[in-house]
C-alpha cells in the first residue's frame, strides 16, 4: 500500500493548515512520475530560448490548474458532470462557426485577448466525467441500453471532432470511451463481437477516409514512395531514432533534428529527438515513466469508492496512455501519422493543461476516498 | 460474472473492475512492448543504415575547383593568369519558367543581349545539373540585388570563378592556345572524376597539351547542411591542388619584336634556342583575342573571326602549310652531297633556265623575265646558294633517287612533328614515291624532282618546321626538338629527356661549308652584278654580327612556264609568299629563326628583314653585354630543368 507523508490525516494546526493544505490533496507518486515527464519535456527541444521559457509557463499554469482541481472534492465534480460535458459539446459546436483555421483545419477557438484553445483537448476530461456520472448510479455491468446511452455520450463528440476534421483525437476518445465501457464490465462476448463488427467495417472506413488520411496510411507502409513530401516526416523522424542508437548523440548534438530535417522536432515529433539525442535507453527510460504514471494512475482507479471515481480516474490516465502509445507508434512509423502530441514533453498548452486538470482530479478522486 | 446482481454491490463492483482494469493495464503494456520492440529494430538492429542515412542527410560533399597553373615566361613574365570573378549562374534544371526568372534577374541585374546569347549558347553546351553562367563579373552592388531574394530562387547561384586571363591577348594568343568552358562533349571526353566541378579546360596550344599538369586536382570539403540546404559548417575538407606552374622558353619581348617585325601583314616567326631547342618566339599574325573564348565569344563576333580573309584563328606558325621555296635549297645541296651526287667544286652553267634530257620544257630560274634570259652564269653549290639558283638545284634534285633527298629531309624534320609539346602542330607534306603512288597513283617523274629541288612542288612544310631546319643546321646536323616548356614546378609526365641525336650524313666539313655559304647570302655584298647574296642588299649592309641564311619565296597560285609573272595584276592573296630561315651568329648559333611574309612576294627583300629584327632584338642586347664582359654565354645555355618521367610524348626525332 503506497502511502505518503502528504495522505496521512494531521492533526489540525492553524499555522501549519495553509502551508500543508495544498500539498495534502495531491498524490505525490504521480506528482513525481508526472514531474519527471514534464523534465524530459524541458531538457529536450530546447531549440530556442522564448519556446522553452513558454513551455516553462505553460506547464507552471498547467500545473496550477491540477493543484486547484486536487482540491476540490470529487462530488462536485459528479454533480458538474453533465454541465461539464454539455459545455465542452457546445464548444466544439461552436467550433465550425467560430473557430479558427490553423494548417488547414478548424480546430480552435480563440478567446477574446488572444488566447486559442482546442475544444476536442477539454473533451478529453469531459467526456470520461459524462461517462462516469452516467453509470455512477446505474447498476454494473450495465444493461444493454446503458451501454447504447454511454456510447452515446462518446460517439457525439467524437463525430464533431471528426469533422474538423481531426482523425488522431477522434480515434483516441473514441478509443479511451471504448476502454471506459470495458472498465465498465460490459460482458467479454460483447466486447469481441463488438471487435469483430469493427474489423469488418474496416474497409468500409476506407472508403470514407479522405484522400489525403488514405494517402498517410498509404505513407506508412511505404514512406519512400514519396520521400521529400508525404514521406519526408516518417522517414526523417524514423532515421532520427535510428541514428540515435543505443546511447544516443549526445543533448543537443542530434544533427536530425538540430539542422531541421525532423519536422515538428517541439511538437508532435519531439520523442524522435528523445530517440536521436538520448538513444534507446532514453527513450525506455521516458516510456518507463509513461507505464509507472498509468499504473499509477489505474491503481487510483481500482481503489476509488465508486463508480464516478473509478470511471474518470481510469479514463483519464487511460487517455493519457493512449496519446503516448499513438504519437510514439506514429513518430516510429508504426501507425499513421495524426495530430497526436506526446503528453507532457510536446509544447503546447491545451493538451498540457487538460492533461494536467484530469490528473488533478484523479488526485482528488485519491485523496478524497473517504467521504 | 455479475449477471445476477440486482441491487448495486459497490464491493463486488470493485472487483469486477480491478479485474478488467488489471486487463487493460497488461494490453497497455503489450503495447508498450511492441513500441520498445520498434525501437530496439530501429536503434538497434538498424542502427548502422540510419545512422549512415543521417550523416547523409547532414553533409554534402562539394567540389573545390583547382586553380589552373600559371604560365610564365622565360623571365618570368605572366602569360596565363586566373582572375577571380562573380558570376550570376543558372542551374537550368531547376527552373521551371526560364524566361520568367531571367525578366525578373533582368530587373536586378544588367544583362545584355549579348550575355542572352552566350548564355543560350552556354545552355545547349551544359553539363546536366550545372549552374550556367547568365553573367559574368558581377558588380558589388548587382550581388547585393540578388542576395536579396535569393531564397525565392534556389536555382539562382552566385558562383566565384577563376576566369583565365591572358594579360597579351592577341600577341601570345597562337602560341599559348586558351581554355574554353568545359561542355557537353568534352565531358564525355574527359575524366569525369578530375573534371567534377571544374568549369574550363585546355583548347589550342600549350593550354591544351599541358591540360594534365596545368588542371591540378580537384578538391572537396564535405560540409553540414540543414534541410534547406544551408551550409552551417565546413566538416572536413581535402583542399584542391592546384595545377603546376609553366614557364616557356617563350620570351615575350622578343615576341613582341616579332609581331612588330611583321607590321600587320600576315605571316609567321618562330624562333628558337639553338642550344636548348626552346620556343623563344612563336608569331602567327593577324592573331585573335584568347580572352574572348574564355567568357565564350559572342556569335557575331565569332562568325566575323571565321570568316575574314586574314583566318585570325588559324595558327599560321605551327599548323599554316607552305611551299618551303628556296629555303629548301641548302637541304638538296647537303642530301646531294650526302650521297656524292655533287661536291663543293662541281659547277654548272646556270643560263636561267633547265630541260630535263631529251625535253622540251624549260624549267625556269626565279630571276628570269621575259626579254631577260637571267641566270646565274657559272655557279658551283656555293654560290648555288647565296645566289639561290634555280637551275642548280632542278639539276642536283635529278642526279639523286628522290627518297634518297625525301629520306634526307625526313631527318631534318619535314613531313612529321618533331616539336615535342606543341598541341596540333601540322606535319607539312613531304613528297616520295610511294607517297605519289598513293596519293595521286601516278609514278614519281623526273619533273617531280625538279620541282622539289626548289622546294616547290608538293612539298610543304610549316614555320615551325623551317625554323627547326634552321636550328638543325646552325646545330651542324645535331637536333634537338623543339619544345615550349622552359620548365615546371613539378613533375611532367612523359617529358622526353633524350640527348641530342645527330643527322646521319653528310660529314661535318659539309655542314660547315653549308653554313659558309649561307652566311654569304646575308653578307656577301659589293661583289657586282650576281655576285651578292641574295639577301645583303637588303639586310647584310648594316649588320652587327655573322649571320646565316637562306631565303625563300614560294609560289601560291601555278604560274604557266612562260607566262609572265605580274605582282601588280595578282590578287594580293595570290602573291607569293616570303621566307626566311636565319640563325646567328653563324660561328655559335643562339638563335634560330624562321619569317614567312604570306603573299609577300620576295624573301630576301620582305621575309629577310623581318628575320634579322627578330635576330637584332635577341642577339644585340646579349653581343652588348658581353662586349662589357657581363655575359660569356650568348645562348641560354639554361639546362631545362623539366623533371621527366616515363615515356615520350610525342615521336622521337629519327636520327
Amino acid at each position: 500500500m503506497l502511502d505518503n507523508r502528504f495522505t496521512r490525516h494531521m492533526p489540525w494546526q492553524p499555522v501549519t493548515a495553509a502551508a500543508r493544505a495544498y500539498p495534502q490533496r495531491l498524490d505525490l507518486p504521480l506528482l513525481l512520475f508526472l514531474l519527471a515527464i514534464i523534465t524530459f519535456g524541458l531538457i529536450i527541444p530546447s531549440h530556442a530560448q522564448d519556446a522553452f521559457v513558454g513551455q516553462v509557463l505553460r506547464m507552471g499554469v498547467a500545473l496550477g490548474f491540477m493543484v486547484a482541481m486536487a482540491h476540490v472534492h470529487p462530488r462536485w465534480y459528479l454533480r458538474a458532470a453533465p454541465f461539464i460535458y454539455l459545455g465542452c459539446l457546445a464548444l466544439l459546436i461552436a467550433v465550425p462557426f467560430f473557430g479558427i483555421v490553423v494548417n488547414g483545419s478548424r480546430r480552435w477557438l480563440e478567446l477574446p485577448g488572444g488566447i486559442r484553445f482546442q475544444p476536442s483537448e477539454l473533451m478529453k476530461v469531459a467526456m470520461p466525467l459524462a461517462v462516469g456520472w452516467y453509470l455512477n448510479t446505474r447498476r454494473l455491468p450495465p444493461r444493454l441500453t446503458h451501454v447504447v446511452g454511454c456510447l452515446a455520450i462518446v460517439a457525439v463528440p467524437a463525430l464533431l471532432i471528426a469533422q474538423q476534421p481531426d482523425l488522431g483525437t477522434t480515434a483516441l476518445l473514441s478509443a479511451a470511451g471504448l476502454f471506459l465501457i470495458v472498465l465498465s464490465g460490459v460482458r467479454w462476448r460483447w466486447i469481441f463481437a463488438a471487435g469483430a463488427v469493427a474489423a469488418a467495417a474496416a474497409p468500409a472506413l476506407w472508403m470514407v477516409m479522405r484522400e489525403y488520411q488514405r494517402e498517410r496510411v498509404r505513407t506508412l507502409f511505404d514512406p519512400e514512395r514519396d520521400p521529400t513530401g508525404a514521406g519526408w516526416n516518417i522517414i526523417q523522424s524514423t532515421t532520427a531514432i535510428g541514428s540515435g542508437g543505443v546511447f544516443g548523440k549526445g543533448l543537443d548534438q542530434g544533427t536530425q533534428s538540430r539542422l531541421d530535417f525532423l519536422p515538428e522536432a517541439n511538437t508532435d515529433f519531439v520523442i524522435a529527438v528523445i530517440g536521436e539525442e538520448l538513444g534507446l535507453i532514453g527513450v525506455t527510460s521516458l516510456l518507463l515513466v509513461y507505464v509507472a504514471a498509468l499504473a499509477r494512475g489505474l491503481y487510483i482507479a481500482t481503489t476509488a469508492s465508486d463508480t464516478f471515481g473509478r470511471l474518470v480516474a481510469s479514463g483519464v490516465t487511460l487517455t493519457f496512455f493512449l496519446y503516448v502509445f499513438v504519437n510514439i507508434a506514429m513518430v516510429c512509423g508504426l501507425l499513421p501519422v495524426v495530430g497526436a502530441p506526446l503528453p507532457l514533453v510536446s509544447y503546447g498548452g491545451t493538451s498540457a493543461i487538460s492533461i494536467l486538470a484530469g490528473f488533478g482530479i484523479v488526485m482528488s478522486i485519491q485523496t478524497h476516498r473517504n467521504w | 460474472m455479475t449477471e445476477s446482481l440486482h441491487i448495486k454491490d459497490t464491493r463486488l463492483e470493485q472487483r469486477a473492475f480491478a479485474a478488467r482494469a488489471i486487463v487493460i493495464f497488461f494490453v497497455s503494456l503489450t503495447l508498450v512492448l511492441a513500441l520498445l520492440a520498434r525501437l530496439v529494430q530501429l536503434q538497434v538492429v538498424e542502427h548502422d543504415s540510419y545512422a549512415t542515412r543521417a550523416e547523409e542527410n547532414r553533409t554534402q560533399t562539394q567540389l573545390v575547383a583547382p586553380d589552373r597553373g600559371l604560365i610564365y615566361d622565360r623571365n618570368g613574365v605572366l602569360l596565363a593568369d586566373n582572375l577571380p570573378v562573380r558570376s550570376l549562374a543558372v542551374v537550368v534544371e531547376l527552373v521551371p519558367d526560364l524566361d520568367a526568372l531571367i525578366a525578373t534577374l533582368r530587373e536586378r541585374v544588367d544583362i545584355t543581349e549579348a550575355d542572352m546569347a552566350q548564355f543560350q549558347r552556354r545552355v545547349r553546351r551544359r553539363r546536366p545539373h550545372e549552374p550556367v553562367a547568365l553573367k559574368l563579373n558581377l558588380t558589388q552592388a548587382e550581388i547585393a540585388r540578388v542576395r536579396v531574394d535569393g531564397h525565392r530562387w534556389p536555382a539562382v547561384r552566385i558562383a566565384d570563378e577563376n576566369l583565365r586571363h591572358y594579360p597579351f591577348a592577341a600577341l601570345t594568343a597562337h602560341a599559348l592556345g586558351s581554355v574554353r568552358r568545359v561542355t557537353a562533349e568534352d565531358a564525355e571526353r574527359l575524366d569525369a572524376e578530375r573534371y567534377r566541378g571544374v568549369k574550363f579546360v585546355g583548347r589550342l596550344g600549350v593550354e591544351k597539351f599541358y591540360e594534365d599538369v596545368l588542371h591540378g586536382q580537384v578538391g572537396w570539403q564535405r560540409v553540414e547542411v540543414d534541410a534547406r540546404g544551408r551550409v552551417r559548417r565546413v566538416v572536413d575538407a581535402t583542399p584542391p591542388v592546384a595545377g603546376q606552374n609553366l614557364t616557356l622558353h617563350l620570351d615575350v619581348a622578343l615576341q613582341t619584336a616579332a609581331a612588330e617585325a611583321l607590321e600587320g601583314r600576315r605571316g609567321a616567326v618562330v624562333a628558337l634556342d639553338v642550344r636548348s631547342g626552346g620556343v623563344l618566339a612563336l608569331v602567327s599574325n593577324p592573331g585573335y583575342d584568347p580572352n574572348l573564348f574564355v567568357v565564350g565569344v559572342d556569335p557575331a563576333h565569332y562568325r566575323a573571326l571565321v570568316d575574314s580573309r586574314d583566318t585570325p584563328l588559324f595558327n599560321r606558325a605551327t599548323r599554316g602549310r607552305y611551299a618551303p621555296g628556296s629555303t629548301f635549297k641548302p637541304i638538296v645541296g647537303l642530301a646531294g652531297l650526302s650521297v656524292g651526287a655533287t661536291d663543293w667544286e662541281r659547277v654548272l652553267n646556270d643560263r636561267g633556265e633547265f630541260r630535263l634530257p631529251g625535253r622540251a620544257r624549260a624549267y625556269r630560274d626565279w630571276s628570269w623575265q621575259r626579254g631577260n634570259a637571267g641566270g646565274q652564269g657559272i655557279v658551283n653549290l656555293r654560290k648555288a646558294i647565296y645566289r639561290s639558283s634555280n637551275v642548280y638545284f632542278y639539276d642536283l634534285a635529278t642526279r639523286m633517287d628522290v627518297d634518297v633527298l625525301s629520306d634526307f629531309a625526313g631527318q631534318l624534320g619535314f613531313g612529321r612533328v618533331t616539336a615535342i609539346d606543341i598541341a596540333d602542330a601540322d606535319p607539312g607534306l613531304l613528297p616520295s614515291r610511294i607517297w605519289k603512288q598513293g596519293a595521286k597513283g601516278e609514278p614519281w617523274y623526273a619533273g617531280d624532282s625538279v620541282n622539289l629541288g626548289i622546294g616547290q612542288g608538293n612539298l610543304l612544310a610549316t614555320p615551325l618546321q623551317l625554323a627547326t631546319v634552321a636550328m638543325v643546321i646552325a646545330n651542324r646536323g645535331s637536333w634537338i626538338r623543339p619544345r615550349m616548356l622552359l620548365s615546371s614546378d613539378g613533375a611532367v609526365p612523359g617529358f622526353p629527356t633524350a640527348t641530342p641525336t645527330r643527322v646521319t650524313a653528310p660529314g661535318a666539313e659539309h655542314w660547315e661549308r653549308m653554313v659558309d655559304a649561307m652566311e654569304e647570302v646575308v653578307h656577301r655584298g659589293n661583289q657586282g652584278f650576281r655576285e651578292n647574296g641574295t639577301a645583303w642588299f637588303h639586310i647584310g649592309r648594316d649588320i652587327g654580327y655573322r649571320m646565316a641564311g637562306k631565303s625563300g619565296t614560294a609560289q601560291v597560285v601555278g604560274i604557266a612556264q612562260g607566262e609572265e609573272y605580274d605582282e601588280e595584276e595578282l590578287d594580293e592573296y595570290q602573291r607569293k609568299h616570303a621566307w626566311f630561315i636565319a640563325f646567328a651568329p653563324a660561328d655559335d648559333p643562339a638563335i634560330a629563326v624562321s619569317a614567312l611574309v604570306e603573299n609577300g612576294g620576295g624573301g630576301s627583300s620582305v621575309a629577310a628583314p623581318v628575320a634579322k629584327a627578330v635576330i637584332d632584338a635577341w642577339l644585340l642586347p646579349r653581343l652588348a653585354k658581353r662586349a662589357r664582359g657581363e655575359a660569356p654565354a650568348l645562348a641560354i645555355a639554361q639546362t631545362p630543368t623539366v623533371r621527366a618521367a616515363g615515356p615520350g610524348l610525342a615521336p622521337a626525332p629519327g636520327a
